[in-house]
């Protein structure tokens, strides 16, 4: 470790480590935290650039821009990059900032490790996009088989490339869980007195139950893609029928894996957003102990319902019927959350600032991508819907509406916190009406072809679903560069030129620890631990 | 982390083994599903694996209320360079009906070659209720260089089967035996040998 760290443990003063050290080895949890921010927002530019590819390809039927072979290889990487690359990221970064703020935490319990776990990212990351751009140099196929690359199209037809993406996934892995270890210690371990597990706010909370659910599958993950790897280059046969295994087992190991981990991408939206709408509603959060005890079941039920991704393939009725109850139990907890925001709500005196309008959004929208996972979850209809268009509408509703749009909420409440300046409300809210309009002009239209038998992953389609999709390219392309604005806008907030200062409290409504530090809140903070009544 | 106090460090320490422990119990897990996956589909006949040779106990009376139809079809692994093929594709049975088809295979390369059939049932609930008295697939088989062999089997769909089943499908798969796959190489100089034998009627 260099001099700059040392001198950093042993510097007692608010002095903060120049030049590129500062962050490379960086142990601050704010630091780190704004590592990953700026990361995973650097990544929605990437997946978003090849989400543009797929919708101009999409615009029309017939092929015009790519290659069948480099449309799949579009929604792969758009599908891993999204899920690993921005989402995770996110949340562990807006964790990394305001857990320890949240809890009147110094820092994180494990702050070397923390470091290393950002640091493997843009390593996992290079990999998995060097992929991609050796394939456009010619040099054979990036990963083509889907985010959820089931065997055997990622085993025996896997290109040469495969092996990078199970590196990369396994380094995505350990980054996880590494994270997840550092949250669970900090959060048992390094609560200001007073703050007890139920006082905790319900951000936290939904983060502390997240890091179990790392814990839990990202080592199933990782096992999935170690077989693969040994599938393709050792010669066993997890997946291969021709030595004695199954294909169908990897779905169900991947799925093991995957459906928890759609929770992994939403409980800390559902924490966000119980922090903003109690703030903006200025009341107290309705419900706050069933909150924590929805949050519970939802990862509980997330562990027993991962084969109703899989009905249709092949299995008895038995267990169709008890995935899909199981499944259709999920909307229970979740309806808690969604009626107790709209109870926090109820006669509060609301204001509209950004955040909340996201916030509100998230709600709205999240829970019409409930609706459709409802649909998805009869086994019958699942028949009809599996693999089209539908589903596709379906998981962008609650991954787009839904995690995203909780991290930009999450991004406009905090940033005053973070940089000590307000961001510019009046873009703030061009931001959100461009995107709200054009975020539902772009999915919408999507379940009307899926319902039609649009099936997905396909760069053509019958002239029936022209006009749809033509819509859907269109919001596409406004969503996508809408997000400019959000860049400038932070950008501007940083630069604090323009803009005026954030009060400490920022927010008239705001309540919690975080908001009792001076804004920007400093390179060190709670170094004595406040009391907490 | 000054302000750290040194019994958050224990705390952490101990935190971090036990999540350690956690991970690693849970990546084990995720291999253990392979046995497991395979216990499960052995118990309830689920991925149309069929049992051992089938040794009835007492007589099986024979339902003649019932008739399925019983279609066949061979496939042969990317490595195999066998030609496989049934010489009945269908036939209609009644439950507890004893019933003789047969299959032929040969090998076009001018090697001998080991071979391993599985088969599998389609539906999977019917797999269970499907027994085989005779089948080419209880053993390994050797062809050799340019040889053709008829492979019999006779099979019986136990009555105990589920009612709505009407229709069976019986599909074998041959594979070559690990070890044999350089004759993989001499199948494309081989493609000269005449074919006057019964699958090049079929």
């Amino acid at each position: 470790m260099s001099a700059v760290i040392e001198e950093h443990h042993d510097d007692h003063h608010d002095h903060k480590p120049t030049g590129i050290g500062r962050w490379l080895f960086s142990t601050n949890h704010k630091d780190i935290g704004t590592m990953y921010l700026w990361f995973s927002f650097a990544m929605l530019f990437v997946g978003g650039t090849l989400a543009l590819v797929i919708r101009a390809e999409l615009f029309q039927p017939g092929l015009q821009f790519v290659e069948p072979e480099l449309f799949n290889q579009m929604t792969t990487l758009h599908g891993l990059i999204m899920v690993f690359g921005v989402i995770m990221p996110a949340f562990v970064g807006l964790a990394n900032w305001m857990v320890p703020l949240m809890i009147g935490a110094p820092d994180m319990a494990l702050p070397r490790m923390n470091n290393w776990s950002f640091w493997l990212l843009p390593g996992a990351f290079g990999l998995l996009i060097a992929s991609l751009v050796m394939s456009l140099m010619g040099m054979g196929s990036a990963p083509n088989f889907g985010w959820t690359f089931y065997a055997p199209l990622s085993t025996t037809y896997g290109p040469a490339s495969t092996d990078f993406f199970i590196f990369s996934v396994h380094m995505m892995g350990i980054s996880s869980i590494m994270g997840a270890i550092n949250i669970i210690a900090t959060i048992i371990n390094m609560r200001a007195p007073g703050m007890t597990y139920m006082k905790m706010p319900i951000f936290v909370w939904t983060w502390f139950i997240t890091a179990y659910l790392l814990i839990a599958v990202m080592p199933v993950l990782a096992g999935a893609v170690t077989m693969m790897l040994t599938d393709r280059n050792f010669g066993t046969s997890f997946f291969d029928a021709a030595g004695g295994g199954d294909p169908v087992l990897f779905q169900h190991v991947f799925w093991f894996f995957g459906h928890p981990e759609v929770y992994i991408m939403i409980l800390p939206s559902f924490g966000i957003i119980s922090q903003i709408v109690p703030t903006f509603s200025r009341k107290k959060i309705f419900g706050y102990s069933s909150m924590v005890y929805a949050t519970s079941s939802i990862a509980f039920l997330s562990f027993i319902v991962w084969a109703h991704h899989m009905f249709t393939t092949g299995m008895p009725v038995q267990a169709e019927l008890f995935f899909m109850y199981a499944t259709m139990l999920i909307a229970v907890p979740t309806g808690v959350k969604v009626f107790n925001w709209v109870s926090t709500m109820w006669k509060g005196s609301m204001t509209f600032e950004t955040p909340m309008l996201f916030a509100i959004a998230f709600i709205f929208l999240f829970t019409i991508g409930g609706f459709s996972g409802l649909m998805l979850s009869i086994t019958p209809a699942d028949f009809q819907y599996h693999d089209t268009y539908f589903v596709v509408a379906h998981f962008h509703y609650v991954l787009v509406t839904g995690a995203l749009y909780g991290i930009f909420a999450a991004v406009y409440f905090w940033l005053p916190k973070w940089t000590g300046n307000m961001y510019d409300e009046g873009l703030g809210k061009l931001h959100f009406w461009v995107s709200t309009i054009s975020v539902n002009v772009l999915f919408f239209p999507m379940h009307f072809v899926g319902l039609a038998g649009m099936p997905r992953r396909i760069p053509d389609y019958h002239m029936q679903f022209a006009e749809f999709n033509a819509i859907a390219s269109v919001g596409a392309f406004v969503f996508g560069f809408s997000q400019l604005i959000l860049l400038y806008n932070v950008i501007k907030t940083i630069r604090g030129k323009s803009t005026e200062k954030a009060t400490d409290q920022v927010w008239e409504g705001a309540e919690g620890l975080e908001w009792t530090l001076p804004s920007p809140a400093p390179f060190h903070s709670f170094t004595t631990p406040p009391t907490v009544k | 982390m000054n302000a750290e106090p040194n019994k958050n460090n224990d705390d952490n320490k101990k935190v971090t083994r036990n999540l350690l422990f956690v991970v690693v119990v849970m990546f084990g897990f995720g291999f253990a599903l392979v046995p497991l996956y395979d216990v499960f589909c052995d118990i309830t006949g689920l991925n149309g694996k069929t049992g051992d040779q089938y040794v009835s106990a007492e007589p099986i009376q024979i339902d003649t209320s019932r008739e399925i139809k019983v279609e066949f079809l061979a496939n042969l692994n990317a490595d195999m360079p066998w030609e496989f093929k049934p010489l009945t594709n269908i036939v209609k049975v009644h439950p507890g009906e004893a019933a003789r088809i047969e299959y032929v295979a040969r090998n076009k390369t001018d090697r001998d070659i080991v071979g391993q059939a599985v088969p599998s049932v389609t539906p999977g609930l019917a797999a269970a209720h499907f027994q085989k008295t005779e089948c080419f697939c209880f053993t390994e088989q050797v062809l050799k260089a340019g040889e053709e062999k008829i492979m019999p089997v006779v099979f019986m769909i136990d009555p105990s089967v589920d009612e709505d089943v009407h229709e069976v499908t019986l599909s074998y798969t041959f594979f070559i035996k690990p070890g044999s796959e350089d004759a993989k190489a001499e199948t494309v100089n081989n493609q000269s040998i005449a074919l006057s034998t019964p699958l090049a009627q079929h």
